[in-house]
């Protein structure tokens, strides 16, 4: 293994098979997705190696790659992978996979195309997750936000042209804002060190006076907070879930919201430690209109897709709050659970799918008694809502349990309020259970189908499993989290690196 | 090792009836009582070591399941008398509940999901009991939750059971929002979530009185939460919805028992902490048990009226609890769970002849069902607490310790529940057992894998309370480990003769009330209608939280922001601003004419403005 550039394979691979889609036919659609499927799992494969392969006790970048790109500049093809990126990279090609089995189902038209823009778009994941030369994670970024357009514009459901548009637009819109704040470290490290260069690794060594980083913050958490999605700019997130097809809408909840978080801990944290220690406690504040508004608003919302869209943009409050805390345990469990809820929201968006493609309503009050009907579809979904309300044995609960030890130290107040959010999403995702799957079944429903063959289960089956074991034994990924998240905490306290 | 079987065998078994064995429905059942049994004899040598050296050694162990710099969480398992007299109740009185439910869910649909959802629940529980740590305890405090929410909706079909099982798991969570606050608390004031290692601190006065005050309160919030206390007991009664063997299990004898064993495990805390905080607790728990014994006498389903005496007796326990009796209330624990259980049993025997919840259409059963109506006598009069039964005991030592605390207001709540318990005990042994014959078809006696658990029971519900038989040693009370004030158990025969006639008083009233036509009852309740109606409406708890808290206040709250949402930020504000820029930008595309002329006078005009401003400030 020594030498093979897997971060590279692993960013390529989906490349190379939307070159060679571009060269089969439109009609064997059968070749089109076994080729995909195959693609996603030894992406899988080399991804869930790369997991075992990295070096806890070492920790530090692993696996680096680095390649002189444009010199003049400092820009490199530099990649590298920490405890934290390794896991949003698993993360990554869980979602994806099980994605390409999810589109199986429900993608009935210009399959073709569906599948090169999914590939596409994971390929810019990938890469965002493995970048250390902060041009290429833009670049990868951008790669990854382009074909979400057409995706959700071509195969969305209701309201697909507004929701594409808006969706683009804040994605392009906080990357432009985070951007600035790229260049401003760029230029500023440049001129104090004397060699312009846009290498993380070198730029991490670059120690910024305290007014600077203050400053250069700002654009970096408010960009990367769009895409979070941060209040109040969350709205473009709901809406983006619900018009998206249910693959779309797993990668987009499950992978695309960690981008944002996953920026705000490589760069904004990792580079500019003074400014998380002055803007955070103010992050933690905004943290709780996500997490109590966003709940509140999924209490009352009627559509399912958009009861988990405004769920995840409430989750992801934890997340924040969890970073927040600029201290171990609560950035441990704010990368945990990027992870669990990124697997438990792409649950969601495929069962909901599955269904909506069978009923043509989302609507929680036109479903009743589906249970008996679709017992297996059920059955996940009640794994999906309680593992969303935290409950034990998923993921998700040792996650936010240590989002809530780590935050109870630094911010009693904001954690008793956090805590009460579990309440307020256990209620939605309750009451959905009880109307859409409980009670009497209605006539209407008789027709329907559960998920019975191979391709169909295989999603629900793999995203569960995935919760319950990390949840039943969490150190499977907390040795990985733990190792990439030390470094940044000591270097936010001041602790010398080495 | 042989711990780690008790919660092993359980899930094992679960797991496996879920995915291999769901389709024979019998052998999934022979498993899951199998394991059940297993379970309890594996936790036998540990009864018996216990019953030889009742202040044993805690068996302690550990491993590390989560680890990260700054946090270090280990689960484990710790066996003291404590723990021993839960693991004996769960897998003993589980056991008969087990054979119980074979017969009594024969042919319904989901037979073997209702036992892989059993199996669950005992190893939800026997991790509650087994819990050498907090995190581990509120692990399985939720799962017990899930294993309730999925048995309470086991009818998921029937509306009611849906709505009450969603009820059920939203109102603990409230109540375990305050338990994982409370864990919070002790982690930040001893460093440690080990029950062990949170006591030698405490005990060494390391941590300051409020905040232990304030730590046990929170975690109080989680047994109020689960022992259905005043004011969130309002999930028990509906509840009632899973099948009878589920409610004599889970929400009678075990799981609703898992608050008081949580408040015993932490007692140190409470000795510790300002005395306030037991006062608190005790209150609460006369609270409950004087309303809830109210509540019962206006209800008419027999299950209800069993469900509200449970309410009533974990009051009982709750209070004695709160005043430092922790060997009282775990005593009065072991006594409530077999002659609960039993109970619920009958009840769920009479239910399955006559067809009906409700005790008017039953009526001169008796005849009929010899052996349910034996047994469910016994375990009505250890209920009401009548010497020598089993609930004589256990109650008096919970009111003596009222009486021994000087708390005349407890004291005195716990006489009158008494009283009303006889009250509204004899009413169903009268309505359902005796007197006139008001039951459609042909009831007849349910088969003996029904029957026998009912005599075992039945065995039980007399003699277990000799286990606190003053003078008797090791006797109960000292057996459990206690940090009150309190030495050995004194017997008082004054409160025991008060409490005696109390309850004769109760149940002549209640004979006089329901005998024959019980047409006391109804004048009764023909001559005070609105007391009736608030009874029967239990005051109004359900409605208030129903229609005031949840519709408008929580829902409320949502509808509002929903707006805000929809309205100002997306219609107003982002789509407005969105309106604006197209606005502008077809405001601008007027001036994209393609006329030569029309760019030239642009650029023209352009200059002359650049001059003048040249002009104006630099020249």
């Amino acid at each position: 293994m020594e030498g093979f550039p897997i971060l590279s394979v692993i960013i390529g691979l989906p490349l190379v098979a939307v070159l060679f889609l571009l060269f089969v036919k439109e009609e064997s659609i059968y070749l089109i997705r076994c080729v995909s499927a195959v693609t996603t799992f030894i992406c899988l494969l080399l991804s869930l190696i790369l997991m075992f392969k990295y070096d806890t006790e070492a920790a530090g970048f692993q696996f680096i790659e680095k390649i002189e790109w444009v010199k003049s500049m400092g820009i490199s093809y530099h990649l590298g992978v920490d405890g934290i990126s390794v896991l949003m990279i698993v993360l990554t090609s869980f979602v994806i996979f099980t994605g390409v089995f999810v589109s199986w189902v429900g993608i009935k038209t210009r399959i073709k195309e569906h599948y090169i823009l999914m590939l596409l778009l994971v390929a810019g994941v990938f890469g965002v997750f493995a970048a250390l030369d902060m041009l290429l994670f833009y670049f990868f970024y951008e790669l990854a936000v382009i074909p979400m357009y057409p995706l959700i514009g071509i195969w969305g459901s209701a309201n697909r042209e507004y929701a594409t548009m808006k969706l683009t637009l804040y994605l392009s819109f906080g990357a432009v804002f985070a951007l600035l704040g790229i260049l401003a470290i760029y230029f500023t490290a440049g001129a104090q060190t004397g060699t312009y260069t846009f290498d993380m690794l070198e730029m991490s060594a670059v120690v910024f006076d305290r007014s600077f980083q203050i400053k250069a913050f700002i654009p970096l958490i408010f960009g990367f907070g769009v895409l979070v999605p941060l209040a109040p700019f969350h709205s473009w997130s709901p809406i983006g879930h619900a018009a998206a097809p249910s693959a779309v809408s797993m990668l987009h909840a499950g992978v695309l919201m960690k981008l944002g978080a996953y920026g705000i801990i490589r760069l904004a944290m990792g580079l500019l430690p003074e400014g998380a220690v002055y803007w955070m406690p103010y992050v933690a504040g905004l943290c709780l209109i996500n997490i109590f508004y966003g709940g509140m608003v999924a209490l009352s919302r009627k559509d399912l897709k958009f009861m988990v869209g405004y769920s995840s943009s409430s989750h992801m409050g934890y997340v924040l709050l969890g970073l927040a805390t600029l201290g171990t345990v609560g950035v441990n469990g704010a990368v945990m659970l990027m992870f669990a809820h990124g697997i438990m929201t792409a649950l969601a968006f495929s069962l909901i799918g599955f269904i909506y493609d069978q009923t043509h309503t989302r609507m929680i009050y036109d479903l009743s008694g589906l249970a008996k009907k679709v017992p297996f579809l059920a059955v996940s979904f009640a794994m999906m809502a309680f593992a969303s309300s935290g409950l034990p044995g998923f993921a998700n609960f040792v996650a936010e349990l240590m989002v809530f030890i780590g935050a109870f130290k630094v911010y009693p107040i904001h954690t008793i309020i956090a805590v009460f959010g579990i309440i307020v999403t256990a209620t939605y995702m309750l009451r959905a259970v009880r109307t859409v799957f409980f009670c009497e079944p209605l006539e209407k429903w008789d027709g329907l189908r559960d998920a019975k063959t191979f391709v169909e289960r295989m999603p629900y089956v793999v995203l569960v499993a995935v919760l319950l074991i990390v949840g039943f034994y969490p150190a499977i990924v907390l040795d990985l989290i733990d190792s990439g998240v030390v470094p940044l905490i000591n270097k936010i306290n001041g602790v010398p690196l080495g | 090792m042989d711990v780690w079987a008790l919660l092993i065998i359980p899930i094992v078994t679960s797991v496996v009836i879920v995915f291999i064995t769901r389709k024979w429905k019998n052998l999934s059942s022979y498993l899951s009582i199998a394991a059940v049994i297993a379970c309890f004899f594996i936790v036998l040598p540990y009864l018996i070591e216990a019953l030889g050296n009742p202040h044993m050694h805690g068996h302690e162990q550990a491993f590390t399941w989560l680890k990260v710099s700054g946090l270090h969480i280990k689960m484990g398992t710790f066996i003291d008398s404590l723990t021993v007299v839960m693991l004996c109740i769960v897998t003993f009185v589980g056991s008969l509940i087990h054979i119980y439910a074979r017969g009594y869910m024969e042919g319904e649909e989901g037979y073997s999901r209702f036992f892989a959802c059993l199996s669950f629940f005992i190893f939800a529980m026997l991790g509650i009991v087994l819990a050498n740590n907090l995190i581990m305890i509120f692990i399985f405090w939720e799962l017990v939750g899930l294993a309730s929410y999925l048995l309470i909706g086991y009818y998921y079909q029937k509306p009611s059971a849906a709505d009450a099982a969603k009820k059920a798991f939203l109102v603990n969570r409230i109540g375990d929002f305050g338990l994982i606050l409370g864990i919070f608390v002790i982690y930040y004031a001893t460093g440690s979530f080990n029950f062990g290692e949170i006591e030698h601190q405490v005990m060494a006065g390391h941590v300051e009185p409020w905040t232990m005050g304030l730590a046990a309160l929170l975690l109080f919030c989680g047994a109020v939460g689960k022992s259905a206390q005043f004011p969130l007991h309002v999930w028990l009664p509906d509840a009632m919805e899973g099948p009878t063997p589920v409610s004599a299990l889970i929400h009678a004898a075990t799981m609703v028992a898992a608050g008081v064993y949580l408040l015993a495990r932490i007692s140190f805390l409470f000795y510790m902490a300002p005395p306030e905080a037991g006062i608190v607790v005790a209150y609460v728990g006369g609270l409950t048990a004087l309303m809830a014994a109210l509540m019962a006498l206006a209800q008419s389903d027999i299950k209800k009226i069993i469900a509200y005496s449970t309410l009533s007796s974990l009051g009982y326990m709750v209070m004695s609890v709160g005043l430092g009796g922790t060997g009282p209330g775990m005593f009065y624990l072991m006594t409530h769970a077999f002659f609960k259980a039993l109970l619920f049993l009958g009840a769920g025997s009479v239910i399955h002849a006559c067809h009906t919840n409700s005790i008017w259409e039953m009526g001169k059963l008796y005849p009929k069902m010899k052996a349910t109506g034996v047994t469910f006598i016994l375990g009505s009069l250890a209920m009401m607490g009548v010497f020598p039964f089993a609930g004589f005991w256990s109650k008096d030592e919970i009111l003596s310790t009222a009486f021994d605390s000087g708390h005349w207001l407890l004291y005195g709540a716990g006489t009158l529940t008494a009283f009303i318990t006889g009250i509204f005990i004899t009413k169903i042994v009268l309505l359902a057992f005796f007197g006139k014959k008001r039951y459609h078809g042909n009831p007849h006696e349910s088969p003996p894998s029904m029957t026998i658990p009912l005599v075992v029971l039945s065995v039980f519900a007399v003699f277990a309370g000799l286990a606190g038989f003053p003078g008797l040693e090791p006797n109960f009370g000292s057996f459990i480990p206690s940090h009150g004030h309190h030495g050995p158990h004194h017997f008082n025969f004054l409160v025991a003769g008060i409490s005696t006639l109390v309850v004769f008083a109760g149940i002549l009233i209640g004979w006089k009330l329901y005998t024959g036509e019980a047409e006391p009852a109804h004048r009764l309740k023909a001559q005070y209608p609105c007391l009736y109606k608030v009874l029967e409406n239990k005051f109004y708890f359900d409605h208030f939280y129903d229609g005031v808290l949840v519709a408008v206040i929580y829902n409320g709250i949502g509808k509002i922001l929903n707006f805000i949402e929809v309205n100002i930020f997306i219609n107003f504000l982002i789509n407005g601003f969105a309106y604006n820029v197209r606005v502008v930008g077809r405001a601008l595309r007027g001036t994209i004419t393609g006329q030569l002329q029309h760019y030239a006078l642009f650029m023209v005009s352009g200059v002359v403005v650049l001059v003048l401003i040249f002009l104006q400030y630099f020249v």
